[in-house]
């Protein structure tokens, strides 16, 4: 179903468009976007990560979108349209880059709503590109070819090694500043590598090792502070802008944040292909497909694992082939739609990990998180009875301080209970 | 300074503690030394949040002066403030938590009530502390806006609820909603000592329900927080909900401090301590630092332009009439709302001669009954009342108690004055005190219509309400705004989010000049984003007129006109707008003599308001009984005809819905089956029924079903609800789950269905989350389903063999005597039955429309989901539709007679949806067709969807008529929404005839 016959006509990213146009992508997740941009340069798009912030952001999406659509949505094309607004780029040699999942959530119309926002705006000319991995809107100069796959593969492996890193140095570092600064050196380093055609699994574990030794070197001093885990609805979890910069607020009152990494999102994306099969019967042949792609994406998870553990200064995430089975008797793995099950299971992986303090993020009515977040407390705290859990949802008209103060309550029975005894000689 | 903590057993002390808590409206302080209170004080700030700390410490200083203070700060808008001045600050929840376990260590649950937040904690088996979350009513600031309502003190409120025979149900998750279910009660006439009781107990449900969500409240149960130390009913509330003995309710004496309390003890443990001059120096810099709350755009930059802007709107004035000299025939026009009764007379030329306005108090009878014996006296002989007219909430109150000739709804009453006024207008805005309402029009009728709903309703009485908590008469407060210089950014979602984002501001330091500015902003802002949704002014068109009391507010109107970027036109007749279409409409259609109520029978007039509940059928509506002087009676508040004991007359109309319901439950049992498993009516399992029911009868099951919602269904299961902005069909699921078990059925079966049938019409066939997983939740939080065989296979019903296969490997294990023949078999009886019940469904479809046709009536296809039929979550909207003279259709029965496929703009993607655009297909394609689309609160999807239905059906020149609906149990906006709609289309007919 390459091309919906439902759908009316939108305009296309041709291969003409390639040479002089502007691709914008939207601040999702920083950390790896700005590796993945530098990628994509490397192919002949010219794209840009968006980083204009603040209420203009929000007035443009509450203008264009359905205000009853979720926060995401509306963040997301609310930050595309004010920058379209803002004169920085020629609009008409300007396309716009969203992802899509292509679930039973509404997210999967995202990029639809973004097209009838540019429409409503007087962008309608203004080409939409796809990033999905589910065959949707085939059509369009943008390919993901093999290569181009594999190299946004090791964006992801990269980003999820420095966003683990740089959370487990920033609360202790002596030196404000560092961290941030050492994963901006490497973000610039791998880009120009990975443009210069230099890609191989060696060389990517090479430079696990080196920049775990970086991080390593960077000087740290002071007690162990309370571990507070994010999960939730991926753009919220991940995004700055959609959760009022949650990271930084969590350090700013003492907390080290753990954050569940973008490659088992991607793995229980891929996951679920197979149990589609399982549970239902259907698509035989990708399952297959999808099983080697499990297989092909976990050792290159297990690559990472592995370059942490034998460092030794740092925890390692745990590796995806353990994560299903935590939520057995909590949860059926074939909630399937949003975060689904892996929500869920990132909870109690976090309490295993040591971070029994949550923040389980979600929009306003998110309606997966019904079920896999607030709807799964009850049964994880009677499992693990010093779980310290608080869901918050993030929304237009929903208020920083309502947010911190639910989270200065979660984080007061965190403090409580810390072991304060000093960690660094 | 008396009884409060002779608990505190540290002694030795050589420090003072003090403990200040900063709650959304008031402020709390203690000073306690050792054990020994010394001081204690609890009070309004009126949002001047640092001012009054200030005023406070300095109140306590004959205490504090002269030993070191060990101090801390809490509450929700202390936060800013114990940042910038650098005192310790701790969460309220963990200072209560702290407070009891020094105080009461016998404790079992606290619960507390603050102005904006409610808590909850649990002391057994480790310390479980809950807040409310961001979308909830039910605290202090929603007791005191429904006493505004009432208009009544909050003391008074809590005097009147002692008085109760009759709790109604009013919608307890959600402000908003408890005030739509609220006013109408009002302004039917039902006892304001029942509706006092009902408020407190809608707060008692949110809190077990919101709150506890299934955790049991037992044991000692200790009460805290202003609120419920202030109302005795609150407090009785509670104790009989929880069935709490004497002894195990505890209303502690410092109830109102305990925060602050704890604050103090919390104090006690930290380091840093402070002198007193040190401890004001610091808050009185904090004072003086600027908050970083965004600010707009000043409403005036000059005088200037404020004079240029008042003489501007001077010049839409109406012409008045003097009723001193005045001979001959009048007009009269009521406009019964929400919160304001307006009057007016007009003459022949239709002058003005006379016109009221006022708050109704909660008694419109009595006010109308009031101006009507006034207007009597100024009349005298010279002027006759020729024909009356009444429009608004009190409508049908209204016309029955005064023998008005006619009711109309609101939005013609609107649109018959705006053109009265501007004939050539092309859109109309209207902000009362409860309702946001415009208008386009288009060939002079109404083109569309856009009411706000439960989460767009900032309007009038909103801010009303806000002026009166900061102390301020709404006139002086919109004053205030017009000047302000910075404007504060307040978000536009609801007014319990508004309420927050005052606290943030308030937090930031912004005066309540730019909070009023920015509330009024925000009213605008939600009007034309939420409700009208417009991108720009031009979508409006060139003539706008604006009314409703809300624009009498300049700064609501300059809002406005700088948010559109244009100038509109506000008559200075704004409020009554409604009263003068009233009286046109009378003035244009009276033939014959008046009916209006003589002043003789003025004089006799009596009203009496009784309440009493319906038992024609299982919905038990709660229903008013007015009776007046003639023994007229007037019965409001049900659902259908069954209850005003009237006769239908004629050949009864085919009704779909209905139809749906009596296929389903209809489907038989079989008692002498060897076992029984019960299927929870709700959600998916409505459509499926049929295919379910005939699968586990042939397997040998009794299949129980749990009937239809009801509010008491409702009840069963909703202190197990874990998210409670869930949609209501959702929610109620529970309360199925919990019938069936206490049916003592051996199995409950709902399976997880990812995809639903793929009906080849779209890209794809989903079921929403909700409905394909909603037993996993079920499954986490209902503790009782241990006691019962919970069924709920992940299966695939697109596919017979896929479905043979994943029911053999679920059931056998279970049930090993059922062979996989058995399964092969019953699963194609499944498959007929479905295609059977959908067939009998398009059947009765396509007879409604014949029907339709052949007594020229208008088909409304209400469409949505399946389970719309059910008559608790869907209201048993269908029988309104029925009573306005619409043929009910659905659309699972219409969507196939589309002839063309919907082009739309969105993926396709849910099966439920892809028959709902082919329905509004349908639609375009037949004259004699309407739709509905009844979307439930929290559908995500739904934000999706209701945008695409309206552009199919407004692309081919169809209205779209949109029902938003969750607890809300009142029919009223309901019922003027389908007015206007047969309203629109009679204009539309009109004018087609004309030409």
């Amino acid at each position: 179903m390459s091309k919906s016959k439902y759908i009316r006509k939108y305009p296309v990213f041709t291969e003409e468009m390639k040479k002089d146009y502007t691709i914008l992508i939207p601040t999702m997740l920083p950390r790896h976007f700005k590796i993945m941009i530098g990628i994509m340069k490397s192919y002949g798009y010219n794209a840009v990560l968006l980083e204009n912030m603040g209420p203009d952001v929000i007035t443009q999406g509450l203008k264009y979108v359905h205000n009853d659509t979720c926060y995401p949505a509306q963040l997301v094309i609310g930050q595309m349209l004010d920058a379209l607004e803002s004169g920085k780029y020629d609009k008409h040699k300007v396309a716009l880059m969203i992802t899509q999942t292509g679930g039973g959530c509404r997210a999967s119309n995202y990029i639809h709503l973004l097209r009838k926002a540019l429409e409503k705006a007087g962008y309608g000319y203004i080409p939409v590109i796809s990033l999905n991995f589910s065959g949707l809107e085939k059509e369009g100069a943008f390919k993901l070819t093999v290569p181009l796959v594999h190299r946004l593969l090791y964006a992801i492996c990269y980003g999820d090694l420095m966003m683990n890193l740089v959370n487990q140095t920033k609360p202790y570092e002596k030196n404000i500043g560092d961290a941030e600064a050492l994963a901006d050196a490497w973000t610039e380093r791998l880009t120009s590598e990975m443009a210069q055609g230099k890609v191989s699994r060696k060389l990517a574990k090479q430079n696990y090792a080196k920049i775990i030794e970086d991080f390593a070197k960077i000087p740290k001093q002071g007690v162990p502070k309370p571990k507070v885990g994010i999960v939730g609805e991926i753009f919220v979890k991940f995004s700055p802008l959609g959760n009022n910069n949650l990271e930084d607020f969590l350090v700013s009152e003492g907390a080290e944040v753990v954050v569940p990494g973008l490659l088992d999102f991607c793995l229980y994306v891929v996951y679920n292909g197979v149990l589609d099969r399982k549970l239902y019967g259907r698509n035989r042949k990708s399952a297959i497909i999808y099983s080697m792609l499990i297989k092909f994406f976990q050792s290159y998870q297990m690559d990472l694992i592995k370059a942490i553990e034998n460092e030794g200064s740092f925890n390692a995430p745990m590796p995806f082939a353990k994560v299903p089975p935590l939520t057995e008797g909590i949860i059926g793995m074939g909630v399937k739609m949003g975060e689904g099950w892996l929500l869920t299971a990132e909870m109690i992986e976090l309490i295993h990990e040591g971070a029994k303090n949550i923040v389980c993020t979600q929009p306003f009515g998110c309606l997966p998180n019904h079920i896999v977040g607030k709807g799964m407390m009850k049964p994880i705290k009677e499992r693990y009875p010093d779980a310290n859990i608080v869901a918050i949802d993030y929304d237009s008209g929903a208020t920083k301080i309502n947010q911190e103060n639910r989270i200065k309550l979660m984080l007061s029975t965190a403090v409580m209970s810390q072991d304060k005894r000093p960690m660094f000689k | 300074m008396t009884n409060t903590t002779e608990f505190i057993s540290k002694t030795g002390e050589n420090f003072i503690k003090l403990g200040i808590d900063i709650g959304s409206t008031t402020a709390k302080i203690v000073v306690i030394d050792g054990d020994k209170p010394l001081f204690e004080k609890y009070e309004r700030h009126f949002s001047m949040v640092r001012a009054k700390t200030l005023e406070l410490i300095k109140e306590a200083r004959p205490y504090l002066e002269g030993r070191p203070i060990k101090a801390a700060i809490s509450g929700s808008a202390g936060l800013g403030l114990a940042e910038e001045a650098d005192i310790p600050f701790v969460q309220e929840v963990f200072a209560t938590a702290e407070m009891a376990k020094n105080i009461a260590p016998d404790v079992n649950v606290v619960i507390e009530l603050g102005g904006e937040d409610a808590k909850i904690i649990f002391f057994d088996g480790g310390i479980d502390q809950r807040m409310n979350g961001t979308c909830a009513g039910g605290t202090g600031a929603f007791i005191d806006q429904m006493a505004t309502l009432l208009d009544v003190s909050p003391d008074e409120l809590d005097d009147l609820s002692l008085d109760c025979h009759k709790i109604y149900p009013i919608a307890s998750r959600c402000g908003v909603f408890a005030k739509t279910d609220i006013q109408p009660l009002l302004n039917q006439g039902a006892r304001k000592e029942d509706i006092a009781a009902s408020i407190y107990q809608s707060v008692v449900n949110q809190t077990i329900a919101g709150l506890a969500q299934g955790r049991k409240i037992d044991g000692k149960v200790m009460f805290l927080g202003g609120p419920i130390s202030f109302n005795r009913g609150l407090k009785k509330r509670f104790v009989e909900t929880l069935a709490l003995s004497e002894e195990n309710a505890v209303f502690p004496p410092f109830a109102k401090v305990s925060v602050a309390l704890g604050a103090s003890i919390y104090a006690s443990k930290q380091d840093a301590s402070f002198t007193y001059d040190e401890l004001c120096s610091r808050i009185e810099k904090a004072q003086n630092t600027s908050g970083n709350v965004q600010t707009l755009a000043p409403l005036f930059e000059t005088k200037d332009e404020y004079i240029e802007f008042s003489d501007r709107h001077k010049k839409a004035s109406v012409e008045m009439g003097n009723i001193d000299t005045y001979c001959g025939r009048a007009y009269l026009g009521i406009d019964c709302g929400s919160t304001t009764t307006k009057l007016v007379l007009i003459d022949e030329n239709c002058n003005i001669l006379y016109s009221f306005y006022d708050s109704n108090k909660g008694e419109p009878v009595e006010i109308v009954r009031e101006q009507l014996s006034k207007l009597y006296r100024l009349l005298s002989d010279r002027i006759k009342i020729c024909g009356s007219a009444v429009t608004g909430y009190g409508e049908e109150l209204i016309k029955h108690a005064f023998s008005i000739d006619f009711g109309i709804v609101e939005t013609m009453a609107h649109f018959g004055a705006a053109r009265h006024f501007q004939p050539n207008v092309d859109f109309i805005l209207d902000i009362g005190g409860q309702d946001i309402k415009c208008f386009k029009v288009r060939n002079n009728s109404i083109d569309s219509i856009m009411l706000n709903e439960a989460c767009s309703s900032g309007c009038g009485s909103f801010l009303e309400t806000f002026a009166k908590s900061l102390g301020y008469s709404i006139s002086d407060f919109a004053k205030m705004a017009l000047f302000a210089k910075k404007p504060v950014q307040l978000g536009t979602r609801c007014t319990v989010f508004m309420n927050s984002s005052v606290k943030q501001a308030q937090k930031d330091g912004a005066d309540i000049a730019d909070i009023s500015a920015g509330l009024s902003v925000s009213v605008v802002k939600n009007a034309i984003y939420k409700v009208i949704r417009a991108n720009s002014a031009s979508e409006l068109g060139r003539n706008i007129v604006v009314q409703g009391g809300t624009f009498y507010n300049d700064a609501v109107l300059r809002a406005f006109e700088k948010e559109l970027g244009h100038n509109v036109i506000r008559p200075s007749i704004a409020g009554l707008m409604g009263a003068y279409g009233a009286a046109l409409y009378a003035k244009d259609n009276i033939s014959g003599n008046s009916s209006t109520i003589s002043q003789k029978a003025l004089e006799e007039f009596t009203h009496t308001a009784k309440s009493a509940t319906c038992h024609g059928c299982t919905n038990n509506c709660s229903l008013t009984v007015n009776t007046f002087s003639d023994g007229k009676k007037l019965i409001s508040g049900n659902k259908c005809e069954k209850g005003l004991g009237g006769t239908q007359s004629g050949e009864s109309a085919p009704n779909v819905h209905q139809f749906k319901r009596d296929y389903i439950l209809s489907l038989p049992q079989n008692g002498a089956a060897k076992r029984s498993v019960g299927f929870p009516l709700a959600l998916g399992m409505y459509e499926l029924a049929p295919f379910w029911h005939a699968i586990f009868t042939q397997l040998g099951f009794n299949v129980i079903l749990s009937g239809m919602s009801s509010r008491n269904i409702y009840a069963l299961g909703q202190n197990s609800i874990p998210s409670d902005t869930a949609c209501y069909p959702a929610k109620i699921m529970h309360g199925h789950i919990q019938k069936l078990i206490d049916e003592k059925v051996d199995a409950i079966f709902y399976p997880c269905l990812t995809y639903n049938f793929d009906e080849k019409a779209a890209d794809n066939h989903f079921n929403c989350p909700v409905v394909a997983y909603y037993s996993e939740l079920l499954h986490s939080n209902m503790d009782s389903l241990r006691q019962v065989e919970f069924l709920y296979p992940y299966l695939n019903i697109e596919n017979e063999k896929e479905l043979s296969r994943g029911l053999y490997e679920y059931l056998s294990p279970k049930y090993p005597d059922i062979t996989k023949g058995d399964i092969k078999k019953a699963v194609k009886c499944g498959y007929e039955a479905h295609k059977n019940y959908m067939g009998a469904v398009e059947l009765e479809a396509a007879k409604a429309i014949e029907f339709a046709r052949k007594h020229k009536r208008r088909i409304l296809v209400l469409a949505g989901r399946p389970y719309n039929i059910d008559m608790e979550t869907g209201h048993g909207i269908d029988k309104l539709c029925e009573m306005l003279g619409f043929v009910v259709v659905s659309e699972d029965g219409v969507w196939k007679m589309a002839k063309e496929k919907p082009k739309i703009n969105v993926l396709n993607q849910w099966t439920y949806h892809s028959r709902l655009y082919n329905a509004a297909r349908f639609v375009c394609e037949n004259e004699d067709a309407e739709l509905c689309q009844l979307v439930y609160f929290g559908c995500g999807v739904d934000a999706v969807t209701t945008d695409e239905t309206r552009d199919i059906l407004e692309d081919s020149g169809k209205l779209y008529t949109q029902i938003k609906i969750d607890e809300i149990t009142n029919m009223g906006a309901v019922k003027i929404r389908l007015r206007s709609l047969i309203g629109a289309l009679e204009e539309r007919g009109n004018s087609h005839e004309q030409k």
